[in-house]
Protein backbone atom coordinates (compact mmCIF):
# COMPACT_ATOMS: atom_id res chain seq x y z
CA UNK A 1 0.00 0.00 0.00
CA UNK A 2 2.88 2.57 1.22
CA UNK A 3 5.07 1.27 -1.98
CA UNK A 4 2.31 2.40 -4.46
CA UNK A 5 3.17 5.90 -3.68
CA UNK A 6 -0.34 7.93 -4.01
CA UNK A 7 1.16 10.76 -7.10
CA UNK A 8 -1.22 13.83 -6.63
CA UNK A 9 -0.20 14.85 -10.02
CA UNK A 10 -1.00 12.21 -11.94
CA UNK A 11 -4.44 12.98 -12.61
CA UNK A 12 -2.68 15.68 -14.78
CA UNK A 13 -0.77 12.85 -17.27
CA UNK A 14 -2.06 13.18 -20.93
CA UNK A 15 -2.17 10.14 -22.54
CA UNK A 16 -1.91 9.27 -26.29
CA UNK A 17 -4.98 7.45 -27.31
CA UNK A 18 -4.35 7.44 -30.90
CA UNK A 19 -0.68 8.72 -31.99
CA UNK A 20 -0.43 10.10 -34.69
CA UNK A 21 2.23 12.15 -35.85
CA UNK A 22 2.43 14.95 -39.10
CA UNK A 23 6.05 15.68 -40.17
CA UNK A 24 7.78 16.08 -36.07
CA UNK A 25 4.50 17.90 -35.12
CA UNK A 26 2.59 15.54 -33.00
CA UNK A 27 -0.77 14.99 -33.77
CA UNK A 28 -1.55 12.55 -31.19
CA UNK A 29 -5.55 12.25 -29.88
CA UNK A 30 -4.90 12.51 -25.97
CA UNK A 31 -7.33 12.07 -23.05
CA UNK A 32 -7.27 15.86 -23.60
CA UNK A 33 -8.64 15.80 -26.86
CA UNK A 34 -10.75 12.71 -26.02
CA UNK A 35 -12.53 14.98 -22.87
CA UNK A 36 -12.61 18.43 -24.72
CA UNK A 37 -14.68 16.29 -27.35
CA UNK A 38 -16.73 15.01 -24.75
CA UNK A 39 -17.19 18.39 -23.74
CA UNK A 40 -18.39 19.85 -27.08
CA UNK A 41 -20.80 16.98 -27.20
CA UNK A 42 -22.67 17.66 -23.68
CA UNK A 43 -22.87 21.04 -24.46
CA UNK A 44 -24.51 20.58 -27.63
CA UNK A 45 -26.90 17.84 -26.02
CA UNK A 46 -27.36 20.23 -23.49
CA UNK A 47 -28.56 23.02 -25.29
CA UNK A 48 -30.01 21.24 -28.30
CA UNK A 49 -31.88 18.99 -26.25
CA UNK A 50 -32.85 21.56 -23.96
CA UNK A 51 -34.50 23.50 -26.55
CA UNK A 52 -36.21 20.94 -28.72
CA UNK A 53 -39.39 21.03 -27.29
CA UNK A 54 -39.56 25.27 -27.30
CA UNK A 55 -42.17 25.08 -25.39
CA UNK A 56 -43.93 28.31 -23.95
CA UNK A 57 -43.82 27.70 -21.11
CA UNK A 58 -40.30 26.05 -20.36
CA UNK A 59 -39.99 22.54 -18.86
CA UNK A 60 -36.80 21.95 -16.32
CA UNK A 61 -34.53 21.43 -18.99
CA UNK A 62 -35.26 24.02 -20.97
CA UNK A 63 -35.52 26.17 -18.27
CA UNK A 64 -31.55 25.65 -17.66
CA UNK A 65 -30.97 25.86 -21.68
CA UNK A 66 -32.53 29.63 -21.02
CA UNK A 67 -30.93 30.54 -17.84
CA UNK A 68 -27.46 29.82 -19.34
CA UNK A 69 -28.36 31.84 -22.74
CA UNK A 70 -29.73 34.60 -20.32
CA UNK A 71 -26.68 34.65 -18.04
CA UNK A 72 -24.27 35.53 -20.42
CA UNK A 73 -26.62 37.77 -22.69
CA UNK A 74 -27.12 39.47 -19.51
CA UNK A 75 -23.38 39.61 -19.00
CA UNK A 76 -22.55 41.12 -22.15
CA UNK A 77 -24.98 43.63 -22.06
CA UNK A 78 -24.06 44.66 -18.47
CA UNK A 79 -20.24 44.90 -19.39
CA UNK A 80 -20.22 45.80 -22.73
CA UNK A 81 -23.90 47.31 -24.24
CA UNK A 82 -25.56 46.71 -27.04
CA UNK A 83 -22.86 47.07 -29.73
CA UNK A 84 -21.37 43.66 -27.56
CA UNK A 85 -24.07 41.75 -28.91
CA UNK A 86 -22.51 40.78 -32.06
CA UNK A 87 -19.76 38.83 -30.18
CA UNK A 88 -22.33 36.46 -28.02
CA UNK A 89 -22.01 32.97 -29.74
CA UNK A 90 -18.11 33.22 -29.28
CA UNK A 91 -18.40 34.45 -25.53
CA UNK A 92 -21.43 31.75 -25.11
CA UNK A 93 -19.27 29.34 -26.53
CA UNK A 94 -16.06 29.84 -24.35
CA UNK A 95 -18.06 30.22 -21.37
CA UNK A 96 -20.03 27.02 -21.57
CA UNK A 97 -16.67 25.17 -23.10
CA UNK A 98 -15.24 26.11 -20.13
CA UNK A 99 -17.40 25.62 -17.38
CA UNK A 100 -18.28 22.14 -18.88
CA UNK A 101 -14.45 21.22 -18.98
CA UNK A 102 -14.62 22.22 -14.91
CA UNK A 103 -17.45 20.66 -14.22
CA UNK A 104 -16.87 17.65 -16.31
CA UNK A 105 -13.43 17.80 -14.03
CA UNK A 106 -15.49 17.00 -11.13
CA UNK A 107 -16.57 13.85 -11.87
CA UNK A 108 -14.14 10.94 -10.91
CA UNK A 109 -11.49 8.98 -13.35
CA UNK A 110 -12.29 12.22 -15.54
CA UNK A 111 -9.73 14.86 -17.10
CA UNK A 112 -9.59 18.17 -16.55
CA UNK A 113 -8.82 20.02 -19.69
CA UNK A 114 -8.92 23.00 -18.65
CA UNK A 115 -5.77 22.12 -15.53
CA UNK A 116 -3.53 22.57 -18.77
CA UNK A 117 -1.89 25.83 -19.28
CA UNK A 118 -1.55 25.37 -23.03
CA UNK A 119 -5.31 24.66 -22.98
CA UNK A 120 -6.06 27.66 -21.10
CA UNK A 121 -3.07 30.15 -22.64
CA UNK A 122 -4.49 28.88 -26.49
CA UNK A 123 -7.78 29.89 -25.04
CA UNK A 124 -6.47 33.28 -23.73
CA UNK A 125 -4.41 34.25 -27.18
CA UNK A 126 -7.27 33.58 -29.10
CA UNK A 127 -9.26 36.26 -27.24
CA UNK A 128 -6.26 38.54 -27.04
CA UNK A 129 -5.86 38.20 -30.84
CA UNK A 130 -9.21 38.57 -31.35
CA UNK A 131 -9.78 41.48 -28.82
CA UNK A 132 -6.71 43.11 -30.50
CA UNK A 133 -8.47 42.88 -34.16
CA UNK A 134 -11.57 43.99 -32.86
CA UNK A 135 -10.04 47.23 -31.48
CA UNK A 136 -8.29 48.00 -34.87
CA UNK A 137 -11.41 47.07 -37.28
CA UNK A 138 -13.40 49.60 -34.99
CA UNK A 139 -10.69 51.96 -34.46
CA UNK A 140 -8.07 51.52 -37.07
CA UNK A 141 -4.83 53.30 -36.34
CA UNK A 142 -6.83 55.52 -33.39
CA UNK A 143 -6.74 52.12 -31.18
CA UNK A 144 -2.94 52.85 -30.46
CA UNK A 145 -4.14 55.57 -28.36
CA UNK A 146 -5.32 52.82 -25.97
CA UNK A 147 -1.88 52.90 -24.91
CA UNK A 148 -1.48 56.80 -24.25
CA UNK A 149 -3.35 57.42 -21.40
CA UNK A 150 -5.10 60.80 -21.05
CA UNK A 151 -4.13 63.74 -18.59
CA UNK A 152 -0.34 62.71 -18.66
CA UNK A 153 2.16 65.60 -18.99
CA UNK A 154 4.32 64.64 -21.97
CA UNK A 155 7.24 63.71 -20.72
CA UNK A 156 6.23 61.00 -18.47
CA UNK A 157 4.35 59.75 -21.65
CA UNK A 158 8.02 57.77 -21.95
CA UNK A 159 7.40 55.76 -18.81
CA UNK A 160 3.56 55.36 -18.78
CA UNK A 161 3.37 54.12 -22.58
CA UNK A 162 5.70 51.26 -22.32
CA UNK A 163 3.76 50.63 -19.12
CA UNK A 164 0.60 50.47 -20.69
CA UNK A 165 1.90 48.41 -23.55
CA UNK A 166 3.24 45.74 -20.80
CA UNK A 167 -0.14 45.59 -18.97
CA UNK A 168 -1.89 44.98 -22.75
CA UNK A 169 0.66 42.20 -23.37
CA UNK A 170 -0.05 40.69 -19.71
CA UNK A 171 -3.89 40.28 -20.43
CA UNK A 172 -3.48 36.54 -22.04
CA UNK A 173 -1.21 35.23 -19.55
CA UNK A 174 -2.93 36.54 -16.09
CA UNK A 175 -5.94 35.50 -17.96
CA UNK A 176 -4.76 31.90 -18.88
CA UNK A 177 -2.71 31.42 -15.22
CA UNK A 178 -6.00 31.96 -12.90
CA UNK A 179 -8.32 29.47 -14.53
CA UNK A 180 -5.02 27.25 -14.92
CA UNK A 181 -3.70 27.57 -11.90
CA UNK A 182 -7.14 27.34 -10.10
CA UNK A 183 -8.43 24.08 -11.47
CA UNK A 184 -4.83 22.33 -11.01
CA UNK A 185 -4.55 23.74 -7.46
CA UNK A 186 -7.97 22.40 -6.75
CA UNK A 187 -7.70 19.20 -7.76
CA UNK A 188 -4.40 18.83 -6.41
CA UNK A 189 -5.71 19.60 -3.42
CA UNK A 190 -8.25 16.82 -3.76
CA UNK A 191 -6.02 14.61 -4.14
CA UNK A 192 -3.64 15.09 -1.75
CA UNK A 193 -6.24 15.10 1.29
CA UNK A 194 -7.70 11.59 -0.82
CA UNK A 195 -4.42 10.32 0.26
CA UNK A 196 -4.56 11.28 3.67
CA UNK A 197 -7.70 9.60 4.22
CA UNK A 198 -6.38 6.23 2.91
CA UNK A 199 -3.42 6.84 4.65
CA UNK A 200 -5.06 7.53 8.11
CA UNK A 201 -7.32 4.08 8.27
CA UNK A 202 -10.07 4.80 10.70
CA UNK A 203 -8.87 8.74 11.27
CA UNK A 204 -8.80 9.06 8.09
CA UNK A 205 -12.38 10.85 8.84
CA UNK A 206 -10.70 13.87 9.34
CA UNK A 207 -9.15 14.84 6.35
CA UNK A 208 -12.02 12.88 4.70
CA UNK A 209 -14.37 15.57 6.23
CA UNK A 210 -12.12 18.60 4.56
CA UNK A 211 -12.88 16.51 1.03
CA UNK A 212 -16.22 17.03 1.28
CA UNK A 213 -16.10 20.39 2.10
CA UNK A 214 -13.69 20.84 -0.93
CA UNK A 215 -15.58 19.09 -3.03
CA UNK A 216 -18.22 21.74 -2.85
CA UNK A 217 -15.72 24.23 -3.01
CA UNK A 218 -14.41 23.22 -5.77
CA UNK A 219 -17.94 22.86 -7.91
CA UNK A 220 -18.16 26.77 -6.66
CA UNK A 221 -14.68 27.24 -8.40
CA UNK A 222 -15.17 25.63 -11.32
CA UNK A 223 -18.60 27.80 -12.01
CA UNK A 224 -16.58 31.02 -10.80
CA UNK A 225 -13.39 30.40 -13.14
CA UNK A 226 -15.79 30.05 -15.89
CA UNK A 227 -17.22 33.32 -14.91
CA UNK A 228 -14.33 35.22 -14.40
CA UNK A 229 -12.80 33.96 -17.74
CA UNK A 230 -15.70 35.19 -19.83
CA UNK A 231 -16.11 38.27 -17.73
CA UNK A 232 -12.74 39.29 -18.37
CA UNK A 233 -13.32 39.04 -22.26
CA UNK A 234 -16.43 40.72 -21.72
CA UNK A 235 -14.15 43.35 -20.18
CA UNK A 236 -11.46 43.32 -22.66
CA UNK A 237 -13.98 43.71 -25.21
CA UNK A 238 -15.32 46.37 -24.09
CA UNK A 239 -11.94 48.27 -23.42
CA UNK A 240 -11.48 47.64 -27.54
CA UNK A 241 -14.33 48.88 -28.68
CA UNK A 242 -14.75 51.83 -26.22
CA UNK A 243 -11.64 53.61 -26.05
CA UNK A 244 -11.26 54.85 -22.51
CA UNK B 1 -64.14 19.97 -17.72
CA UNK B 2 -65.89 20.95 -20.64
CA UNK B 3 -65.84 24.40 -18.47
CA UNK B 4 -62.19 24.93 -18.93
CA UNK B 5 -62.03 28.89 -18.96
CA UNK B 6 -60.44 29.78 -22.71
CA UNK B 7 -56.34 30.20 -22.04
CA UNK B 8 -55.61 34.02 -21.37
CA UNK B 9 -54.55 36.51 -23.89
CA UNK B 10 -50.78 36.39 -24.04
CA UNK B 11 -50.28 40.65 -24.72
CA UNK B 12 -52.96 40.63 -21.68
CA UNK B 13 -50.73 38.42 -19.86
CA UNK B 14 -47.48 40.04 -20.60
CA UNK B 15 -49.09 43.21 -19.39
CA UNK B 16 -50.21 41.20 -15.81
CA UNK B 17 -46.80 40.21 -15.52
CA UNK B 18 -45.09 43.74 -16.29
CA UNK B 19 -47.38 45.08 -13.50
CA UNK B 20 -46.82 42.07 -11.37
CA UNK B 21 -42.99 42.85 -11.56
CA UNK B 22 -41.11 44.38 -9.12
CA UNK B 23 -38.56 47.24 -10.42
CA UNK B 24 -35.75 45.40 -11.54
CA UNK B 25 -32.56 45.84 -9.03
CA UNK B 26 -29.33 47.78 -9.50
CA UNK B 27 -26.89 45.74 -10.68
CA UNK B 28 -24.36 45.30 -7.47
CA UNK B 29 -26.31 46.02 -5.15
CA UNK B 30 -26.91 43.15 -2.32
CA UNK B 31 -25.42 39.66 -1.99
CA UNK B 32 -25.10 38.64 -5.24
CA UNK B 33 -22.18 40.60 -5.47
CA UNK B 34 -20.28 38.45 -2.95
CA UNK B 35 -19.28 34.97 -5.55
CA UNK B 36 -17.60 37.88 -7.78
CA UNK B 37 -15.87 39.65 -4.82
CA UNK B 38 -14.10 36.46 -4.54
CA UNK B 39 -13.57 36.02 -8.03
CA UNK B 40 -12.09 39.77 -8.19
CA UNK B 41 -9.31 38.72 -5.19
CA UNK B 42 -8.14 35.71 -7.81
CA UNK B 43 -7.98 37.87 -10.04
CA UNK B 44 -5.95 41.07 -8.51
CA UNK B 45 -2.94 38.13 -6.89
CA UNK B 46 -2.33 36.81 -10.45
CA UNK B 47 -2.47 40.16 -11.77
CA UNK B 48 0.03 41.32 -10.23
CA UNK B 49 2.22 38.46 -10.58
CA UNK B 50 1.93 37.95 -14.26
CA UNK B 51 2.33 41.21 -15.35
CA UNK B 52 5.77 41.22 -13.19
CA UNK B 53 6.63 37.33 -15.17
CA UNK B 54 5.73 39.08 -18.91
CA UNK B 55 8.11 42.10 -17.94
CA UNK B 56 11.15 39.89 -16.84
CA UNK B 57 10.36 37.33 -19.51
CA UNK B 58 10.54 40.34 -21.94
CA UNK B 59 13.36 41.70 -21.31
CA UNK B 60 15.12 38.53 -20.96
CA UNK B 61 14.08 37.95 -24.51
CA UNK B 62 15.16 41.47 -25.71
CA UNK B 63 18.52 40.81 -23.57
CA UNK B 64 18.91 37.81 -25.17
CA UNK B 65 18.28 39.45 -28.74
CA UNK B 66 19.98 42.43 -28.86
CA UNK B 67 23.12 41.54 -26.30
CA UNK B 68 22.75 44.34 -24.18
CA UNK B 69 23.12 42.11 -20.65
CA UNK B 70 21.21 42.37 -17.59
CA UNK B 71 20.24 46.11 -18.08
CA UNK B 72 17.13 45.27 -20.31
CA UNK B 73 15.49 42.47 -17.67
CA UNK B 74 16.50 45.30 -14.75
CA UNK B 75 14.51 47.92 -16.74
CA UNK B 76 11.32 45.92 -17.68
CA UNK B 77 11.63 44.41 -13.99
CA UNK B 78 10.36 47.92 -12.86
CA UNK B 79 7.99 48.12 -15.89
CA UNK B 80 6.46 45.27 -15.21
CA UNK B 81 5.79 45.83 -11.48
CA UNK B 82 3.93 49.16 -12.41
CA UNK B 83 2.34 47.41 -14.95
CA UNK B 84 1.16 44.94 -12.58
CA UNK B 85 0.13 47.80 -10.02
CA UNK B 86 -1.49 49.57 -13.00
CA UNK B 87 -3.53 46.66 -13.65
CA UNK B 88 -4.67 45.91 -10.00
CA UNK B 89 -5.66 49.59 -9.78
CA UNK B 90 -7.72 48.53 -12.81
CA UNK B 91 -9.02 46.08 -11.54
CA UNK B 92 -9.89 46.92 -8.38
CA UNK B 93 -11.57 50.07 -9.44
CA UNK B 94 -13.96 48.38 -11.45
CA UNK B 95 -14.71 46.77 -8.18
CA UNK B 96 -16.39 50.62 -6.85
CA UNK B 97 -13.37 51.72 -5.21
CA UNK B 98 -12.41 54.32 -7.98
CA UNK B 99 -13.09 57.17 -9.59
CA UNK B 100 -15.67 55.71 -12.51
CA UNK B 101 -17.20 53.46 -9.54
CA UNK B 102 -19.40 50.45 -10.84
CA UNK B 103 -20.87 49.85 -14.54
CA UNK B 104 -18.04 52.10 -16.36
CA UNK B 105 -19.22 50.96 -19.49
CA UNK B 106 -22.29 51.85 -18.54
CA UNK B 107 -22.11 55.24 -18.23
CA UNK B 108 -20.25 55.32 -21.32
CA UNK B 109 -23.07 53.17 -23.61
CA UNK B 110 -25.66 55.25 -24.67
CA UNK B 111 -27.88 53.54 -26.65
CA UNK B 112 -28.77 50.81 -23.80
CA UNK B 113 -31.92 48.92 -23.72
CA UNK B 114 -34.46 48.69 -20.81
CA UNK B 115 -31.84 47.50 -18.81
CA UNK B 116 -30.60 50.86 -18.06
Amino acid sequence: MAEKAIDPLHQFEIVRLIPAKIGNLDVSFTNASLWMVIAIAAVTVFLVGGMRRQALVPGRWQSMAELSYEFIAGMIQDNVGTQGRKFFPFIFTLFMFILFGNMMGMVPYSFTFTSHIVVTFAMAFVVFIGVTIVGFAYHGAHFLSFFVPKGVPKIMLLLMVPIEVLSYLTRPVSLSIRLFANMMAGHTMLKVFAAFTVMLGIFGIAPLAINVALTGFEFLVAFLQAYVFTVLTCIYLNDAIHLH
Amino acid sequence: MATEPPPPNLNELERRLQQARPEPPRAGEGDAERPRAMGMAFRVSVELVSALAVGVGLGWLLDYWLGTGPWMMVVMFFLGAAAGILNVYRAVEGLGFGRWSKGSAATKEEDRGERG
